[in-house]
């Protein structure tokens, strides 16, 4: 769905999601490199187990939770990616506190 | 002269906007005037209860009025529903308040039985708990709470929900709704009130403080002492999680959006750009202490806010003994005395004004001793 800008600026940072590798760009937060990536479901919601996605992308809506090296409910768009980062989906109920 | 409206309401937080709402639907000619989102807005800071157990120590009939407005609420929600087009998640499963040592069940205890001792207080039924039946009935709490209080007549609500559908209802019925619209000014005229406003001037039959904390600037325009002064209010929310929690407490909710609210703290203070940690912390640890899963949730966002508190904590309504048609509404628990407002003193106000049974809010009480 998104495709990144012609001059590809950064260097190339690989992490992991849900264990399979991947690769963002230096400057990347994690739901920037999720996005870029092709990503279209990050986790689902607590109450209507509804699917979500990175969305605002400055803080605000709190839709981009995932796992990130083992700490549940992080806001993607506010991480900056670091290479090797173990970046897990929260599909399901009882994952984010799990994950904790 | 004709009037430009039956009725201006000053103010357009949850006590203008049930009022305004209230009148609206009875068929009479409104203009609701709401200073905006730069307001104190202590609307915007609440903790959504409709809650009825322990209040009324001192003050019967506001025992009586509050029951009244929560007996009112099922009715109220879903007229709101169908005029609004959404559904406010309210509900009414009974709530609980719960303590975390015995002195302060045996507190809480005999603060009900006095509250039940007043004469004139229709009786409702508040049980007192202890620690062990409180876990039967809610498996989540925790070891260290000893007890607890529980009225099945207490519940909840999305009050932002409950905010937009009395607004949008007002609208809907043919209401007029003026934002950024401070009232500089009320004159009283031969057949009614002219306010101004930066935006221009408005003229009505008759008028509505509900301005909150701004009530005393403006009642002192039309003859009305307003009492009032502000009490601070903190509130954490905890991140979205799994229904855990269907029937609120008193400091605890769990919202219809999986949200859970952590309140309330009072605190005498004027300023609500102010947070105190250290008073979050203590909320904080208490909801722990009670459900210890908080412990493991992120808490997204805290604020303070102002309450609308009167000298002696209770409602006033009362209209001006020099300017007739004008009058001053205000309280502190907008949200459970929403329905009453819409559904009683609306129609009172509408039929033609404050009835006997209202002089025990008039704020001629606190005058009783300088007078006798």
């Amino acid at each position: 769905m998104y495709q990144r800008l012609p001059e590809p600026g950064g260097m190339p940072i690989p992490f992991t999601l849900d264990g399979r590798r991947l690769e963002g760009r230096a400057g990347d937060t994690v739901a920037a490199a999720l996005l870029a990536a092709g990503v279209e479901t990050c986790r689902t919601s607590a109450v209507g187990g509804a699917p979500r996605a990175p969305y605002c992308m400055m803080g605000v809506c709190f839709e981009c939770l995932v796992t990130i090296d083992g700490v549940g409910n992080r806001q993607g768009c506010l991480v900056p990616l670091q290479a090797g980062m173990a970046v897990e989906t929260q599909l399901g109920h009882g994952k984010r506190e799990l994950a904790r | 002269m004709q009037n430009d409206y039956d009725f201006a309401v000053v103010g357009g937080g949850l006590v203008g906007a049930a009022v305004a709402y209230g009148l609206g639907k009875r068929g009479l000619k409104v203009l609701m005037l709401d200073e905006g989102d730069v307001a104190k807005r202590a609307s915007r800071g609440n903790f959504a209860l409709v809650w009825v157990q322990s209040k009324g120590l001192g003050m019967p009939r506001y025992a009586t009025w509050t029951r009244a407005s929560s007996d009112h609420w099922p009715g109220f929600a879903a007229e709101l529903r169908e005029v609004a087009g959404f559904d406010l998640a309210y509900r009414r499963p009974g709530g609980f308040h719960l303590v975390l040592s015995q002195d302060e069940l045996e507190r809480r205890a005999a603060s009900i039985q006095r509250l039940h001792n007043q004469d004139e207080v229709e009786p409702y039924h508040i049980e007192v708990l202890d620690g062990d039946e409180i876990r039967r009935r809610l498996p989540e709490a925790g070891p260290e709470v000893a007890g607890g209080t529980y009225c099945a007549l207490d519940g909840d609500v999305n009050s932002l929900k409950l905010f937009r559908a009395m607004h949008a209802g007002f609208v809907r019925n043919g209401g007029s709704y003026r934002n950024g619209a401070l009232v500089d000014r009320i004159e009283a005229g031969d057949g009614g009130y002219r306010l101004v406003t930066p935006d221009g001037a408005h003229t009505a039959d008759r008028v509505v403080l509900a301005a909150g904390l701004d009530n005393p600037r403006l009642g002192a325009m039309v003859g009305l002492d307003v009492p009032v002064r502000p009490l601070r209010g903190q509130v954490i929310v905890t991140e979205k999680t799994a229904p855990f929690l269907d029937m609120p407490l008193s400091t605890i909710r769990q919202t219809d959006e999986g949200g859970v609210m952590i309140g309330d703290s009072q605190e005498e203070a004027d300023d609500h750009d102010v947070m105190r940690p250290g008073i979050n912390a203590v909320m904080a640890d208490r909801a722990v202490r009670m459900f210890p899963r908080l412990g493991r949730l992120n808490v997204v966002r805290t604020w303070s806010a102002l309450r609308v508190y009167s000298r002696d904590g209770f409602p006033i309504y009362e209209e001006s003994p020099s300017h007739p048609g004008a009058y001053v509404v205000t309280c502190h628990s907008g949200v459970t005395l929403a329905a009453a407002h819409s559904q009683i003193l609306a129609g009172k106000l509408a039929d033609g004004g404050l009835t006997s049974d209202f002089d025990d809010f008039s704020a001629r009480r606190f005058h009783v001793s300088a007078a006798s």
